[in-house]
Formats: structure tokens, C-alpha cells, sequence
């Protein structure tokens, strides 16, 4: 794992909620998983963003137990549940899971569903249906229903009800809002983000939206060929990405090569600050288009626009300096230049560094 | 991964569930023993023996005869049955409910009985053409029950995006809806090839020599151990030529939807000017298949000089036949459900052979079945020799496929996801089977046991080797009557065993019915 030097954390962390070591596994010749290591803190919610294909899900899968490790550890609040001392089966773990499709027990009510963890006595008495149901924004008078007379998002809601239910040691979201239709999937998400913090559960979320990881997550971590390449808060990951693929794919970004001289990387956009402490040579700047304002004045750096595509709220800009450079800023939209316009650039905040030559991480 | 890319490769690796392993290679080992005894004693006869029984002219003529029937019928049944079952699911053919009573019905006259109204009424059913008019009216539904079922639950999301693509309803037909038929379609078509290599009553009284009929001949007239069970040998080489054809045919699709929670209800296609057209072909269709047998049944009942209605010899025979349909039925999906449930949940070669061995026996002809139990428990078992256990023990093994057919088919349609979902809320293996696997499969677990039960109720040749002295079935006091020509005495008893049938196919319709409601 790519731990950076990190601000001190908020909350007090008693214990990690879930703590994954040197994790391998193949499926027959083809390695999936690299020896993963990652720590999530208890009570909080950690995104797991990858590409598909990256490992993600096979993670979840040996988190949740219903596949074996090659090699490593996975401790759930402190527990090993796989390891060297043996594998727990998924029902000993004591983990909650939402699917991608919910999968709920189509023969069976919602209240049925939400109560299917629970020990038999509680079953019976349909014990916190309606508070969980509650939790998740549904009305009481859904627990008669079935699950073909939901919604996907109601559906969904449910699911994450029914794992709830048994208060689960960690909560295992594998894309649980892929499959909802754009309207739906942001009320979801912010039931389920209340839903989330209102029990206080240790959540994992695995996605492959980078807005998703970034809006609902209090920790990112972004995996790249089964392995996790770095692990941060959202902000730290936005603004300080290890290396420009982390960059580009959690947003835009602007790549200009850099000389490091003393903190400041200087290239074409001038004297740039840059936040963490590197040896001076060549490196190349990672930096934001929203970084980049277009009225800096005379101290500027002289740029003319090449075009525009306008979104209503802001709009992306796209500019000259010279011959051979270009550039994307992103503006507000209500103080766009003219195509062709002359304007002066500048560059606001601290921006993100590759060292060149070094190996990726 | 994203919501398009498949998970199948974990599911795959995991290894076998010892427990359910061990049930599975049990019930696939007592569904061997026949076999086993058929192979044991060609083995045994050694080759110059096999050559001398087997390369002659007669041989010859029952190898062309059984061959014409089964290609022939098994075509004719598959169109037939996903034609009906397209018609009657996918259409606004009206009448939807009574045809899809009607379309099942036939499975409740045994193709005996069948063969006896067509041959009491005109003898020009006799030989080859009569033999697949008859057999294809009794087995098409073999065909129609599983493409219906499928044909229901289907997403009708994959025919809209194939019109959407500019494929008209005939393409889309065979583009997009029969390859996902194909695994029904192909398991159906597969128990048709099955029950007309191993049909005995029908073919007889057609008066269509096939291997099955010729072994019963020569055990009853000579008591020839050797050269019958030489015959058999080449019939279980037909019959694993069916089930590796269908292995290879059936491909490894996974048909459980992926989509998001349940499908929609499919709009059904609008038959217009086309609709007399259906009902007329439809209504032809019962009336050969229902309407013949059961109009001369009536017409024996009613006129025939021989008919007698013994009532106490009728009441104990239907209790009888009834107490062994029931027990036929519960041990058999008992016994399915772990080699079932293994090939479904963990595909790979030890699930695929188990469950394919399960086919081998109910293959076999009822009278190879009851000989080799016979001769088995009189050497090791005499205590259950000319018991019901041991003639529950044929049935088991004749009838596992159709248990194992709807089983399966019932357990792909279960998403392995939730068995995932029930392990992660905490239930243990056996609960998940308990609170969510059997519940989901249980309309296919009472199709399954409906048609075994029909399967016992209409059985001829085992029960005749193997029922307890003084035990008689409906079918065999039937047979005794009608092959000595008392068509009248024979019909009350063909009324009955259409009687204590009715139940279950209601029960298949009324499943079908529910489906469609919920």
C-alpha cells in the first residue's frame, strides 16, 4: 500500500473495522489479486474504486467469505476470518452484503426479507422491521410487499435493510448503484449514506464511479491491476493522486512536464507550489482544470481561447499558450470568454506532482 | 468489475460440499445398478457370444425400426410442443387457461391406452406410421411442460431489443427466444428419445417391433437371459448416444436472469386474422391426442359386451396404485434434489457425470430394470425381494429424469447470488437450502413429483416383474384384460388410472395458472 503522509485523522479509531494483508488470489493461471493491503477504519464508510476488472469485486468476494485466498489475511474488528489459522464460512463473519442487483428473496415479503438474519424468535416477531425500513426512507406499509412490486431503488433500499438487520461487523456494498437509473441512484445514495451513518456501521463500497467514491466516502482507495496504488481521503486523493493515472481517473487533469526547484515546479503555467516535499529535478505537474482561472491580469501567463463547451454551470475551456502547448480550464459559466479571446492565465492552489523517472508505485 | 461483466469464474472453482457430494455419488450409485448388471453380464458373455447373439438379420430390422421411431418422433415432438407451448404462453390465443390444461393432459393417458382406443378402432394405426402418430400424441407434452415453464419466466427484455435491431418476430424467434429455450427444449426432447427407446405396451399393441418389445418377447416366451440382455446392451448404447448429443447440444449458457430483481410481464404477440388458423391446429391437436383415446375409452365403457365394474377389486387397485404413485414420487425427488442441486450450483466434470448417470437408468427399459433387481436382491438382498420397497426402488431409478428435468431447470433460475446473500445474513448451508432454495424450487420440486407420480401410475413393464404377489396396479390389471382382447373389461380400469392422474396434471395446470398471476 502507497501510505501518504497524511493529516491527523478527526475521529479517534479504536480499532481497524477491517484490515486486509498481503491478499492473493488466482483464479487457475491468472492472478487477480496482488497482494492487497488495506486498512478501513471502524464506523466509517471506504470506497474501493477501481476499473472493472481491477480486483475489486474478487476483494469484496474474500472479504465476504465466499471465496478462499491464496495467501494473506483478512480481520474483520480485530478478528482474523482468513488467514493462515483457517477460512470462516460467510455466515460465521458476521457481514452484511448488498449486491449490485440486490438479490432480494423473491419468494418472500419485504419485512420477511429485512427479518431473514435474524435469530428465528426475532423472525417471528418481525423484530425493527418498520425502524430498519425507517432507516433506509421507506414507508412501514412496504413491509407487506414483494419484491417484483418495487422499484430498483426501493429494492435496493431494502437489501441494504436486510443486511443491516443482523448489525453486521462490516457492511460489503458491491456496486449496490450501478444498476439504478441516474434519478434514482443519487436519492439512494443519500439514503444510504444516512442510513449508514445513522447505525454507525463500518462500510466498504466498491465502485468503479469516482464521483460515487468521492461524494459518499470518508476514505478512497483506488485499485489498479490487483493492487491497491493509494489510499487517502477524498480530498487528499483529488488534489494529491500518486501518479497521473490515479489523477485522471478520479477527475480532469492538466499534465505539463515540471522542473522542481525548492517546492516550485516550473512549466509553462509559471511557478507552480506543490504540496509535498521532493527532491529537486524533473517532474511533471498534475494540475486541475478548476485550478486554472483566466483573469490573472498582467502577471499572468498569456493564453487565447481555442473553444468551449459549455455545460450551463461551469464550462470547459480549452487554450493555446503558444505553439505547442494546450490546456483545459474549467470556468464558471456565467464569465466565459469569446473563442479566440486573449486572456492571461493563473494558477490557484497547490497542485499534485509526478516525479519523473521514478517507478510508478 | 461493472454490471456487465459476468462472475461465473468464482462459482466455478469452488470446491464440492462433501455432505451433498457424498448424497449425490449415493443416489447415483443405486440409479447405476442396472446398468451395472447389463454391462457386468455382457462383459461376462465375452465377444464371440455378443457377435453370435447380435449379427443377424432381425437384429438388423429392430436396430432400422427403433432408429426411424425415436428421430422421428423425437422431431416431431419438439415442434409440436414448442409450437403449442409458444402459442399458448406468447399469444393472444384465447382459451389460454383451457389449452393449457389441455395441452398437458395427454401425460395423464399412458401411451398404452392411448395405442388401444387408436387400435380398437381401426387397425390401419398398425406399423410405422402409426407407431410415431401414437407415441409423438402421448410425449409431445414431455416437450411442451418444460418450454411452457421457461417460456413464462422468460425476460421478455431480450425479444424487444432483438425487434429493435431489426429482426422481424420469425427471426427474433430463432435468433433470440429458442436459444433460450434450448436447454428445456433440449431436455425435453432428450426424455421423448429416452421413453421410445424404452416404450413396451404401446409398441406392442401397434404391433412396431422395437429392441424394447423384442427383449420383453424373449424373456416371456424363452426366459433368455443372455440374448435379452445382449439386446439391452445395445439399447443403453442408444441411449448414451442421446445423452452425450444433448450434453453437446446444451451448451454451457447460464439462463438465471442477471437482471435487476424480476422480469415484466411479456406482451403477448397479437395472432389477428391468424387466430382460427391456431385454435384450428391446437384443437387438432387435442383431438388426437385426448379426443381418440378417451372417445373409445367412453365408447367401450358405454357398449362394450365385456365391460364389468368389479367394484371391490377396482377400489383396492386404485388405493394401491395410489399409495405407490405417492411413494414413487417423495422418494424420487428426495433422492434428486443433492445430484440436482450439485450440477446446477457447481458445474464441472464429477456434478456432470453424477447427474448424467442419473439419466443412464431411466433410459433403460423397465424390464432390464426390474430383471437386474430381481436377480440382485435374490442374491443379496432376499428380504426385500417381492416387497414395495424394491418395486419403489424401480421406480426411483426409471423415473429420476423427470424429477432431475424439472429440478434443474427450477434451480437455474435461481440466481447463485442468493445464496450468497443468505450466507452473508448468517444462515448455514442447510438453512439456505431450507429457506430459500426450496422454497424457490418448489413449484419445480411438485412438477417434478407430479410427473413421476403419472410416470408410476401409468408404469407397466417393472410393475409387472416386480409387484408383490397379489399386488395388482390399474396398469397391469388394464393389461392383462385389453392384450387378451376384454377391451370392456379392461376400460374401467383405464378410467381410473385417467381419474387418479387428473389430480396431478391439475396440479401442473394450476401451477402454470399461478405463474401467470403472480
Amino acid at each position: 500500500m502507497t501510505q501518504l503522509s497524511e493529516r491527523p485523522q478527526q475521529r479517534v479509531v479504536t480499532a481497524d473495522g477491517l484490515r486486509v494483508a498481503g491478499l492473493q488470489k488466482s483464479y487457475g493461471p491468472v492472478p487477480v489479486l496482488h497482494g492487497v493491503d488495506l486498512a478501513v477504519p471502524a464506523g466509517a464508510l471506504t470506497a474501493v474504486l477501481g476499473r472493472s476488472g481491477c480486483g475489486k469485486t474478487t476483494l469484496l468476494r474474500l472479504v465476504a467469505g465466499f471465496d478462499r485466498p491464496d495467501a494473506g489475511t483478512v480481520s474483520i474488528g480485530g478478528r482474523e476470518v482468513a488467514g493462515p489459522g483457517g477460512v470462516a464460512s460467510p455466515e460465521d463473519r458476521r457481514i452484511g452484503y448488498v449486491t449490485q442487483e440486490g438479490n432480494l428473496f423473491p419468494h418472500l415479503t419485504v419485512a420477511a426479507n429485512v427479518a431473514f438474519g435474524l435469530p428465528r424468535r426475532a423472525r417471528r416477531a418481525r423484530f425493527g422491521v418498520s425502524a430498519l425500513l425507517e432507516l433506509v426512507g421507506l414507508e412501514p406499509s412496504y413491509a407487506k410487499r414483494y419484491p417484483h412490486e418495487l422499484s430498483g431503488g426501493q429494492q435496493q433500499r431494502v437489501a441494504l435493510a436486510r443486511a443491516l438487520a443482523p448489525e453486521p461487523g462490516i457492511l460489503l456494498l458491491d456496486e449496490p448503484f450501478s444498476s439504478l437509473d441516474v434519478e434514482l441512484r443519487e436519492s439512494t445514495r443519500r439514503a444510504v449514506a444516512a442510513a449508514l451513518a445513522a447505525a454507525g456501521t463500518t462500510a466498504v463500497l466498491v465502485t468503479h464511479d469516482q464521483a460515487e467514491a468521492l461524494s459518499l466516502a470518508t476514505r478512497v482507495a483506488v485499485m489498479r491491476d490487483g493492487r491497491i496504488v493509494q489510499e487517502a481521503s477524498p480530498a487528499q486523493l483529488y488534489r494529491h493522486p500518486v501518479d497521473r493515472a490515479v489523477a485522471a481517473f478520479v477527475g480532469d487533469v492538466v499534465v505539463l512536464p515540471a522542473t522542481l526547484r525548492g517546492g516550485v515546479a516550473e512549466c509553462a503555467l509559471g511557478g507552480l507550489r506543490v504540496a509535498a516535499a521532493l527532491a529537486d529535478g524533473p517532474a511533471t505537474v498534475l494540475v486541475r482544470p478548476e485550478q486554472i482561472a483566466l483573469d490573472a491580469g498582467d502577471g499572468g501567463v498569456p493564453a487565447h481561447v481555442l473553444d468551449i463547451e459549455y455545460y450551463g454551470h461551469d464550462a470547459v475551456v480549452r487554450l493555446a499558450l503558444g505553439a505547442a502547448v494546450e490546456v483545459t480550464a474549467r470556468c464558471p459559466g456565467y464569465a466565459l470568454p469569446a473563442v479566440g479571446e486573449r486572456v492571461r492565465l493563473a494558477v490557484q492552489g497547490e497542485v499534485g506532482v509526478e516525479v519523473t523517472g521514478a517507478p510508478v508505485p | 468489475m461493472t454490471s456487465t461483466a459476468p462472475r461465473p469464474v468464482a462459482t466455478l472453482r469452488r470446491p464440492y460440499p462433501p455432505v451433498r457430494l457424498a448424497a449425490a455419488v449415493a443416489v447415483a450409485a443405486l440409479t447405476l445398478v442396472p446398468l451395472g448388471y447389463v454391462l457386468i453380464f455382457v462383459v461376462a458373455e465375452g465377444p464371440s457370444q455378443a457377435a453370435d447373439l447380435l449379427l443377424r438379420p432381425r437384429v438388423g430390422e429392430l436396430l432400422r425400426n427403433t432408429t426411424a421411431l425415436t428421430v422421428t418422433g423425437c422431431l416431431a415432438c419438439a415442434v409440436l410442443g414448442t409450437g403449442a407451448a409458444w402459442l399458448v404462453e406468447r399469444t393472444t390465443l384465447p382459451g389460454r387457461r383451457v389449452w393449457t390444461a389441455l395441452m398437458a393432459a395427454p401425460l395423464a393417458v399412458p401411451a398404452f391406452v392411448n395405442s388401444y382406443g387408436w387400435v380398437s378402432v381401426t387397425a390401419s394405426v398398425q406399423g410405422f406410421g402409426g407407431a410415431v402418430l401414437i407415441t409423438t400424441m402421448s410425449y409431445y407434452p414431455l416437450v411442451y411442460l418444460p418450454v411452457a415453464a421457461v417460456l413464462r419466466g422468460m425476460d421478455p427484455a431480450f425479444e424487444d431489443l432483438s425487434r429493435a435491431l431489426g429482426n422481424g418476430p420469425w427471426r427474433t424467434f430463432f435468433r433470440v427466444v429458442l436459444p433460450q429455450l434450448r436447454p428445456a427444449l433440449l431436455g425435453g426432447v432428450l426424455l421423448v428419445g429416452l421413453h421410445l427407446l424404452a416404450e413396451y405396451g404401446a409398441l406392442q399393441a401397434l404391433r412396431f417391433p422395437t429392441f424394447t418389445t423384442a427383449i420383453f418377447d424373449l424373456f416371456e416366451s424363452t426366459f433368455n437371459g443372455p440374448a435379452s440382455t445382449m439386446l439391452s446392451g445395445v439399447l443403453v448404447l442408444g441411449c448414451l448416444l442421446l445423452l452425450v448429443g444433448e450434453l453437446r447440444l446444451a451448451g454451457r449458457a447460464r439462463v438465471a436472469r442477471v437482471g435487476g430483481g424480476v422480469a415484466r410481464a411479456a406482451v403477448p404477440h397479437r395472432l389477428g386474422a391468424r387466430t382460427p388458423l391456431a385454435l384450428l391446429g391446437m384443437a387438432a391437436l387435442a383431438v388426437l391426442a385426448l379426443g381418440v383415446p378417451l372417445g373409445s375409452l367412453g365408447r367401450w365403457l358405454v357398449v362394450g359386451s365385456s365391460t364389468e365394474f368389479p367394484i371391490g377389486l377396482l377400489a383396492t387397485t386404485t388405493a394401491t396404485t395410489i399409495g405407490l404413485g405417492v411413494a414413487g414420487a417423495a422418494a424420487t425427488c428426495l433422492l434428486a434434489l443433492p445430484v440436482a442441486w450439485l450440477s446446477i450450483r457447481h458445474p464441472g466434470l464429477v456434478s456432470r457425470l453424477l447427474e448424467r448417470s442419473t439419466y443412464i437408468a431411466g433410459s433403460l427399459p423397465g424390464i432390464v430394470v426390474a430383471l437386474a433387481l430381481v436377480t440382485l436382491s435374490v442374491g443379496y438382498l432376499p428380504t426385500i425381494y417381492q416387497t414395495a420397497t424394491l418395486l419403489v426402488a424401480a421406480y426411483v431409478i426409471l423415473f429420476m429424469p423427470r424429477a432431475m428435468v424439472s429440478l434443474r431447470a427450477a434451480l437455474a433460475q435461481v440466481p447463485p447470488e442468493l445464496d450468497d446473500s443468505a450466507r452473508a445474513l448468517g444462515a448455514r448451508p442447510a438453512a439456505v437450502l431450507w429457506r430459500v432454495t426450496l422454497p424457490l424450487v418448489a413449484r419445480g420440486l411438485g412438477a417434478g413429483a407430479a410427473l413421476v407420480f403419472l410416470a408410476v401410475v401409468t408404469e407397466l413393464t417393472a410393475t409387472l416383474l416386480l409387484a408383490p404377489i397379489g399386488t395388482a396396479t390399474l396398469a397391469t390389471e388394464f393389461w392383462s384384460n385389453s392384450s387378451s382382447l376384454a377391451y370392456g373389461a379392461a376400460a374401467p380400469y383405464a378410467l381410473l388410472m385417467i381419474i387418479v392422474s387428473a389430480p396431478a396434471a391439475w396440479l401442473l395446470t394450476r401451477q402454470s395458472r399461478r405463474e401467470v398471476v403472480a
